[in-house]
């Protein structure tokens, strides 16, 4: 029976690795998903600057396993950032985002733009 | 115990194909020809009663089409540009020109999501929590349709899936990753019903592994 869930196990790995969407897939998601619906929802309302330390520690583990914060998350990050006072940092953010997915140039610009007045 | 292995290979062969297969009747020839990068997403329209149901959905849609291979923008500020520019309600956002859309973000592709059902529907038995959502992609720069889909996910799907096999075990395994400590179940269910929304149709995008194979060029 132990075998029996080793081999259900291992194909369950093997089919999560042979779908390019499975759960480790091109980025490392972290809490990003989380952030945004707090944001929103009252009942799981935290305070920006709990949205904003989580977000960093995303960021902080993302880095020490040398993968890719999804698109989005450092846009987000700066907007956090702008939130809780700090535009400079929000500005870098931005900046991040558009290095990263050079998709995002035309937008991120607008939002640079837009916050260092 | 080789039967049990031979069993299980077949079933894992037949969750792979229909969990990774692309419907092959669709007709992708729009979306071939537009190669779309990256995609701004609305915030759905929420047609059911629960007010949660447009930005719990909005929460999870980046993560599929993101692991699809295209750019997302990030939808919380996207929402709040909508709002800067005085549309505060979804249907007013799906009502802008895709034109003006596309000219704000820079996006190629639009996404018009609808949440049909969303939340506790309290039947006669059990009270199920289901959250149903439509879903269009189009072009930004031309307004034609890329892509349509629509699917549909039921947290009644775990209770029953002790007797689904390995399919069962992979979709709870994908639900209890989930983080728990947030009190709307719609949410977690919302995460199943968008992974299966653009996993089941939607070509991969430029960031996918899978791309050049798949568009054919």
């Amino acid at each position: 029976m132990k075998k029996l869930s080793t081999l259900a196990a291992l194909c369950a790995g093997l089919l999560l690795t042979a779908c390019s969407t499975g759960t480790h897939g091109l980025y490392q998601w972290g809490s990003y998903e989380d952030q945004v619906y707090a944001m929103y929802n009252t009942a799981a309302k935290t305070s920006p600057q709990e949205q904003l330390a989580n977000l960093e520690a995303d960021g902080e583990k993302a880095r020490a396993a040398n993968r890719t914060p999804p698109p989005g998350y450092y846009a987000h990050l700066g907007y956090l950032y702008f939130e809780t006072g700090n535009p400079e940092r929000a500005v870098a953010s931005f900046q991040n985002e558009k290095t990263l997915f050079p998709e995002s140039r035309s937008y991120m610009d607008r939002l640079i733009a837009r916050f260092k007045k | 115990m080789t039967r049990h292995f031979f069993i299980i290979t077949a079933l894992s062969i037949a969750a792979m194909l229909t969990g990774c297969a692309s419907q092959k009747s669709y007709d992708y020839s729009a979306i071939r020809e537009s190669k779309p990068r990256s995609i701004v997403v609305l915030p759905p329209l929420n047609l059911s009663p629960d007010v949660r149901g447009t930005y719990s959905m909005m929460a999870t849609v980046t993560r599929p089409l993101a692991e699809l291979g295209y750019y997302v923008f990030p939808v919380a500020l996207v929402d709040q540009t909508f709002r800067e520019n005085g549309l505060t309600e979804p249907g007013e956002m799906h009502n802008a020109s895709p034109a003006k859309i596309a000219e704000i973000f820079g996006s190629d592709a639009i996404l018009y999501i609808k949440v049909e059902e969303y939340g506790a529907t309290y039947r006669v038995i059990s009270s199920d929590v289901i959250v149903s959502a439509s879903a269009e992609l189009i072009d930004a720069r031309t307004g034609r349709s890329l892509w349509r889909g629509s699917a549909k996910a039921s947290n009644s799907e775990n209770r029953d899936s002790s007797g689904n096999g390995i399919v069962g075990i992979l979709v709870s395994a994908l639900i209890q990753q989930v983080a728990n400590n947030i009190g709307d179940p719609g949410y977690q269910v919302a995460r199943q019903t968008s992974f299966r929304l653009f996993n089941a149709g939607l070509l991969p995008g430029p960031r996918s592994p899978n791309y050049e194979k798949l568009i054919g060029n």
